[in-house]
């Protein structure tokens, strides 16, 4: 139950929604973008979330769109973690969805609400930093496509107006070396404890972690530890805790210590897992 | 849309058409139950964890606590009302895969999806479908002993 009055616009095209966002603004209401709703619904009873008015992007076609060719494949934000799965073109991304939620909650949030969702775990996020993928951006000043690198620092850089529309990344990532975990404090469906991404590109390791600071991230420093092959992998692996780009998280889901304990032996599953590929 | 927060709502619920006067920002289980009257779908954490609300919107399960009714414009939604001696309904009994009853519903939804769309389908996959709805009662076992007895069932009538 939404506590609060909003009125519901389903635009068909990318133009369409952005000057709805704008006019909706000039008449002094507060619109939000909506794709699955979910976090939207389930926040708005807790007071988390207030708009007067949602602009339901799912209709928008490029927001569907599903391409895959010889260079590049294309993925629309309003796509759920479902199709993400199902479809299997990354998979790596495909795990990552595959792990968040449960099977029916995936049949309603998408990729677009998962990066940019204020629950901080944004687990699709680990493989797109990965590999380097691009954004594409809705606004006033029309589309623009920007690395992820740029627009996501440790959550989504918006201007007010602005919205993803897709997802876009070099096919020839797709297919290398990867491995996900993720680890929770019980169960099978759920928040996670930690959940690291690895993908190695030659003999290039890149991580990306969820649950160990209170947003995801990739960090040169911590591969650079972690490629640090003539040393061996518990030291990496110890080196590469001490670049963490903050004292790792201690809450509900687990103190501190304890998350410590399990990132590292995640990390040493990854390593071992990646390395012994190789031999 | 309009811009009042009301508006009227065309929907096909259980294969009928309705039209209710709803607020924009309803949802789709509060209007199922409220408005329609049809109070299958069950109220339980209200923030997507439990499953207790399932239904179906073009044959695939949602929470219908974090959809809103309007969204459902143009589809198809079917509640546990709209199922009429659906061989899971039947196979919950036989398997006494419930007690107190209140996640049934929601459970029943989601093992028809899986049921009709996956028939071949794997451990894992019973499994991860199932993982979506919580009984409090844990009648686990028993449910997926109902799930994998339609399966079976629709594997004889293949062979
Ligand atoms: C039961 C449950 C379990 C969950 N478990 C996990 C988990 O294990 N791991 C995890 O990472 N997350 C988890 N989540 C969080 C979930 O991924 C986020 O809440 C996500 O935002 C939901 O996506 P949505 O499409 O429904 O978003 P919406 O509710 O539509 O939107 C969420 C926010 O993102 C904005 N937004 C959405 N799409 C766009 C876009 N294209 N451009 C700009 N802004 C946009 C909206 O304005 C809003 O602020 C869980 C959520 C639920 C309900
Ligand atoms: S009431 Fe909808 S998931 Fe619990
Ligand atoms: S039978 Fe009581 S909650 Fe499942």
């Amino acid at each position: 139950m939404v506590s609060f009055d909003f009125t519901y616009h389903r635009p068909s095209s990318i133009e369409e929604a952005v000057q709805l966002f704008a006019s909706l603004q000039r008449q002094g209401k507060t619109p939000i973008y909506y794709s699955g709703g979910t976090e939207i619904i389930t926040l708005s009873r807790l007071n988390l979330v207030f708009a007067d008015a949602v602009i339901d992007i799912k209709h928008i076609p490029e927001c569907q769109s599903f391409d895959i060719s010889q260079n590049q494949l294309v993925l629309g934000t309003a796509l759920t973690l479902t199709a993400i799965e199902e479809t299997n073109a990354f998979p790596l991304l495909a795990k990552a969805a595959s792990e968040i939620a449960d099977r029916t909650a995936r049949n309603q949030i998408t990729l677009g609400g998962n990066i940019c969702g204020q629950i901080f775990y944004r687990e699709t996020v680990l493989p797109l930093l990965l590999v380097d993928s691009d954004i594409v951006i809705a606004g006033k000043s029309g589309v623009q496509q920007r690395p992820i690198h740029e627009v996501f620092q440790q959550s989504i850089q918006l201007q007010p107006g602005e919205f993803l529309v897709q997802v876009k990344m070099n096919a020839a990532y797709l297919t290398m070396p990867h491995v996900h975990m993720k680890r929770r404090k019980q169960g099978k469906v759920g928040y996670p404890l930690v959940t690291v991404s690895a993908l190695k590109k030659g003999n290039e390791l890149r991580t990306a972690f969820s649950g160990v600071c209170p947003f995801p991230f990739r960090s040169p420093k911590v591969e650079e530890m972690l490629n640090a092959r003539h040393l061996p992998i518990d030291a990496r692996i110890d080196y590469a805790l001490q670049q963490l780009p903050e004292p790792i998280l201690d809450d509900i889901e687990g103190s501190a210590e304890y998350r410590l304990f399990v990132l590292k032996n995640t990390l040493w599953d990854i390593l071992t897992e990646l390395e012994e590929a190789e031999r | 849309m309009s811009s009042s927060s009301k508006c009227e709502i065309p929907l096909t619920v259980n294969g009928e058409k309705y039209s209710v006067i709803a607020r924009q920002a309803d949802t789709l289980l509060f209007v199922l139950r409220n408005h329609l009257g049809l109070t299958g779908a069950k109220p339980g954490c209200l923030n997507g964890d439990c499953g207790a609300c399932t239904v179906l919107m073009d044959k695939t399960p949602i929470k219908s606590c974090m959809i809103l009714a309007i969204e459902a414009i143009g589809k198809s939604v079917t509640t546990i009302e709209g199922l009429r001696d659906a061989p899971i309904q039947r196979a919950f009994v036989e398997h006494f895969a419930f007690q107190c009853g209140y996640c049934t519903p929601g459970f029943i939804m989601n093992a028809h999806a899986l049921v009709e769309s996956t028939p071949n389908a794997s451990e894992p996959i019973i499994e991860k479908w199932l993982e979506s709805n919580v009984c409090r009662c844990t009648s686990y076992f028993e449910i997926e002993q109902a799930v994998k007895s339609v399966l079976a069932e629709k594997q004889a009538s293949k062979d």
